[in-house]
């Protein structure tokens, strides 16, 4: 069983991009959003310690409009630790600083647009007040991968809050760390007073449970107002088995888990195909050399079959409509010590395999460094996820959340085959099994695309061009 | 012995006429017994001791103590008020020179450092200090250790602290009965020149006489005017100590030492606090280096706020259903600025001297804001300023430096006098400390403090600093937050300052205070050998990284030339 730890930020940044699009008018829509992940870049708060969290501007050393290239620091962060210079890695045009001096921003969160010309300022501007008027969660919560994606939306303020405003030290700092508005939170602390349970609420974090909760104070206090039950209590724990070992799991696995628990709420279907891989392999052998892997070869092929059925490159956002990607981008599973992650490969219909194959090497390293972008993990529109190394004949995958189908691939092995003549002969056979959102791709829509890509991996030549 | 005690009070008596000199303590004065190395042969506090002939002297006054009465027709050679950690130093001091000597303590022994203060402190402390590590999930992981679920004990942390109070408590009696030191019961009150009567309530009181008095009576938490204390949900750290609840949201009134301790306690057992500060910066009397740097490891990545600038100029308990109300004043326009609603509140702005009672009126000497105003000698002055003979006051009582140590040290510069050698103690040697985690201590001038000297004196100081980073030990505990910083004068090498943020930092800073008390220069000092691998390599980068201008040096302060 094969599951896919689900871009879990995809929710998050698309519908920022789709906005985006649509502000900015609607020109061809599929240019349009090209243009913006090329030429405009976001800079992010760096961690520039193991432990740093959250940064604080202390000043700008770019201004909005200021060009600068690469390696030139462009603003001094605090940090837990020290005041460093932080430096740009691309060239460009500081086109907004989105978190001003004297602000702070979690680690990963975007604090200023770089536009790569001037054209790109505008756009960058209209993109940055898109940002700026988006929800009040808008910016990445510290963990990327431990987003809340799906976090319960923040409670609708209630037309006149009983809080006064009174929020607790670490209320206050959670608030600011996640842009959560106070004033519109309704405090459950004693005497109405916003807590920090409150804020992560209404941030969609799922609090930590308390592992000391001190005994409640002596004083004479009467608890004006129960704490209610932590919102995200799910499913029943059951008791450890004695002898065991109990281990947390890490945001990147909780992150797997709780996309996996989501996938639930969608109904899907498996069609399975199998297909001869002989000429494949040969294409294999004269490619390796170049760098080439078996993966990216099937990403290849998956991606030109895609862009004739763009319904399996769909997804259902709102269970009531398809949404058409323009983008053929290709997440392709990954197993990491302790994790799992899908780094995707953009517009994979469009670039050929040697630059697919060098983008893939860079994308494995940034995944086993955990220094993927959320858009090298969150902007996929379908996945693959290949065991064959490893001998297995076929699988079954979970479908991630936000996408429309994904693809399991087993090994090929030399199979006896009858052709329609009756002459048996010995042929490298390969089973795909597709998994599929049966919303908006039925079993036909599946099965097209499944013929089209095995006459692309039976005949591969069209791979190379 | 006694003879030498009886030429030591006319010595001091003959030095007291001039003896007008009462220089704020944190200013060096022209004095300075203890200065540079070398130059006063006579110097105390430079003398070897001779351990076990001490001790001989001190069993023999033991035995002798209460069996011969004090020469002179005095019952004692010395009376100590109060049986604090400054009595205690006095009193083991005393016997140590062969004084007959009595402590008189109307509360309990060991007074605010032992049942109150530090001591009990340090128990929450070490507490906190577990509990900050365990939940440090990414300190324990980097380590390769893997804690699965951590909690505490509210009372059984209290009574941690409790029992190490009455621990210390009956080792500090029972150090001062095996001397032979007679602890007198009651509350001292002095009714005239060498004599003072002490007493129970409801008991007959008693009189006695003194060749010497020493107060030592301490200080008690200072609360503000418009504070209401109630115990319960607003105290002094005398309620705060005994644990008997964390509330969840605490603010802490002061951030001094000890708002900053409690914040580290609070923190660590779950409570969020918040910082009242009537200065415009948090942790005012350290260096201000150090407090930006204490602020970044101590406040702002834990659960902590603060407003600063504002006086909180009424606090109501919880009563009723109504949380602690906190009234903050603007600190300049004393407008009303805000109304804070917590669980507790803790009052930590500072200490009052505990004078009243003494019968200081008796001999005319005039309480200034409540401290027994003194000459840097510790003698008494009376309201005409001139020197009360044979009257002593050490401690938080005097206000010179509101540290335990620094009281017991003036109580032995006292016994000193009074045995016979003239004593000046140098305040700027004194060490303090917080132990926070990680701890912060400092000895000497802070950085502004020493360039004003410079200026006024017209020579130059040079900074540098070092980084607990950089140290192996701290790496292999994990725990390289930290600096440590020296001040010197660049010509002569003289340390005026050093303060350390770091891991044991408390016990760090005793290389630099002794360097200052014994004059060590930083170009003698750096050729001092450290173990390896160990955190007082910090203090050894930091020596070596100090340059000196040798050349002007050798010439002013070494005359006679090797």
């Amino acid at each position: 069983m094969a599951s896919l730890a689900s871009p879990s930020l995809s929710l998050h940044t698309v519908p920022g991009r789709a906005r985006l699009a649509a502000a900015a008018g609607a020109p061809p829509r599929r240019r349009r959003v090209a243009v913006v992940r090329a030429k405009v870049r976001e800079i992010f708060m760096p961690a520039l310690s193991s432990t740093m969290t959250e940064g604080k501007i202390v000043s700008w050393t770019a201004a909005e409009g200021d060009r600068v290239a690469k390696g030139d620091p462009v603003v001094v962060v605090e940090s837990d630790k020290a005041d460093m210079d932080v430096e740009t890695f691309h060239d460009g045009i500081v086109a907004a600083v989105l978190v001003p001096a004297g602000g702070t921003a979690p680690v990963g969160a975007p604090i200023a647009l770089l536009a790569e010309s001037e054209e790109e300022v505008a756009l960058a501007q209209a993109r940055a007040q898109a940002l700026s008027q988006g929800p009040s969660r808008e910016p990445h919560p510290p963990h990327a991968v431990a987003a809340a994606a799906r976090a319960p939306p923040p409670p609708a303020p209630v037309a006149a809050p009983a809080t006064k405003g009174i929020a607790t030290p670490y209320a206050k700092k959670l608030a600011k760390q996640h842009r959560v508005d106070i004033a519109a939170v309704v405090g459950t602390g004693p005497h109405g007073r916003v807590t920090a349970a409150d804020i992560q609420a209404a941030a969609g974090i799922n609090p930590k449970p308390k592992v000391a909760p001190p005994p409640p104070p002596p004083p004479p206090a009467p608890p004006a107002a129960v704490r209610p039950a932590p919102p995200m209590a799910s499913g029943a724990v059951l008791p450890p088995l004695p002898g065991g070992r109990v281990v947390p799991f890490t945001t990147m696995q909780a992150a797997v888990s709780r996309n996996m628990v989501e996938s639930l709420s969608v109904p899907t279907f498996r069609v399975g195909y199998s297909m001869t891989t002989d000429k494949l392999d040969a294409l294999y052998e004269k490619v390796k050399s170049k760098g080439v892997t078996k993966t990216v070869l099937l990403v290849k092929a998956a991606a030109m079959a895609l862009t004739q059925h763009p319904a399996v490159n769909a997804s259902c956002r709102d269970g009531k409509s398809f949404s058409y990607n323009t983008n053929v981008n290709i997440g392709v599973a990954v197993a990491l010590e302790g994790g799992l992650l899908t780094p995707v490969l953009e517009d994979a219909d469009k670039l050929d395999i040697y630059l697919l194959a060098q983008k893939w090497r860079v994308l494995l390293k940034k995944a086993r460094t955990k220094q993927l972008q959320p858009n090298e993990y969150n902007s996929g529109t379908f996945t693959l996820s290949n065991l064959g190394m490893f001998g297995v004949d076929r699988f079954d995958a979970i479908l991630p959340a936000g996408q429309g189908a994904i693809m399991a691939v087993g090994t090929s092995k030399p199979t006896v085959v009858a052709d329609k003549d009756g002459f048996f002969s010995i042929k490298s056979e390969m089973l795909v099994n597709v998994t599929a959102d049966h919303r908006i791709i039925y079993g036909a829509d599946l099965a097209a695309f499944l013929q089209t890509f095995a006459k692309i991996v039976e005949d591969p030549e069209g791979l190379t061009l | 012995m006694q003879s030498t005690a009886a030429a030591s009070v006319s010595a001091s008596a003959i030095a007291s006429g001039g003896g007008a000199r009462s220089e704020p303590a944190r200013r060096p004065g022209g004095l300075r017994v203890c200065g540079l190395r070398g130059e006063s042969p006579a110097c105390p506090s430079l003398r070897i001791s001779q351990a076990p002939a001490r001790l001989a002297v001190a069993r023999a006054a033991a035995a002798t103590n209460g069996a011969v009465a004090g020469s002179g027709g005095f019952d004692y050679d010395l009376v100590i008020i109060g049986a604090g950690v400054g009595g205690h130093g006095a009193a083991l001091h005393a016997v140590e020179e062969g004084l007959k000597t009595a402590i008189i303590e109307g509360d309990v022994v060991g007074g605010t450092c032992v049942n109150r203060g530090c001591v009990p402190s340090k128990a929450l402390l070490a507490v906190s200090g577990r509990m900050r590590e365990l939940h440090d999930e990414h300190h324990m992981k980097s380590l390769g250790l893997q804690v699965s679920s951590t909690g505490y004990d509210r009372q059984a942390v209290a009574d941690h602290a409790n029992n190490l109070a009455s621990k210390i408590r009956s080792n500090l009696t029972n150090s001062m009965k095996a001397l032979g030191v007679d602890i007198l019961t009651g509350v001292g009150t002095i009714v005239g020149k060498q004599k003072v009567r002490y007493g129970k309530v409801g008991f007959p009181e008693k009189e006695i006489t003194a060749r010497n008095i020493i107060i030592a009576t301490g200080s008690t938490p200072f609360v503000p005017k418009g504070i209401e204390i109630d115990g319960k949900t607003v105290f002094t750290s005398d309620h705060a100590l005994k644990l008997e609840s964390v509330p969840d949201w605490i603010a802490i009134v002061g951030s001094g030492y000890i708002g900053l301790e409690f914040s580290d306690v609070y923190t660590a057992l779950g409570s969020e606090v918040t910082f009242v500060e009537a200065l415009d910066q948090l942790m005012p009397g350290f260096d201000p280096e150090i407090a930006k740097l204490a602020q970044r490891v101590l406040i702002n990545p834990r659960k902590i706020d603060y407003h600063t600038g504002v006086f909180a100029s009424k606090i109501t308990p919880a009563k009723d259903g109504k949380p602690v109300l906190i009234e903050l004043i603007d600190a300049k326009t004393k407008e009303h600025k805000e109304t804070l609603e917590v669980d507790a509140a803790l009052i930590a702005t500072g200490r009052a001297p505990f004078t009243k009672g003494l019968g200081l009126e008796n001999i005319n000497v005039v309480t200034q804001r409540g401290f027994v105003p003194v000459d840097e000698r510790m003698r008494v002055m009376d309201a005409d300023g001139n020197v009360v003979p044979n009257l002593y006051c050490i401690g938080d009582a005097n206000g010179k430096l509101m540290l335990a140590h620094a009281a017991s040290a003036q109580g032995i510069s006292v016994v000193e006098q009074i045995s016979g050698r003239d004593h000046i103690l140098n305040h700027l040697s004194i060490p303090a400390a917080c132990f926070t985690h990680p701890e912060i201590s400092m000895v000497g001038l802070t950085e502004p403090q020493a360039r004003e000297k410079a200026d006024k004196e017209g020579f130059e100081i040079s900074v540098v600093k070092t980084s607990f980073k950089a140290n192996t030990k701290a790496l292999a505990e994990n725990e390289g937050d930290g600096i440590a910083k020296l001040i010197y004068r660049s010509d002569t090498g003289e340390i005026l300052g050093v303060h350390i943020l770091g891991l044991h930092a408390a016990d760090l800073i005793h290389e630099a205070s002794n360097a200052i008390a014994l004059g060590t220069r930083v170009q003698d000092i750096k050729f001092a050998v450290h173990a390896h691998p160990t955190l007082s390599e910090v203090l050894d980068e930091l020596f070596k990284a100090a340059k000196v201008n040798s050349g002007v040096s050798h010439s002013v302060n070494e005359p006679v030339a090797a």
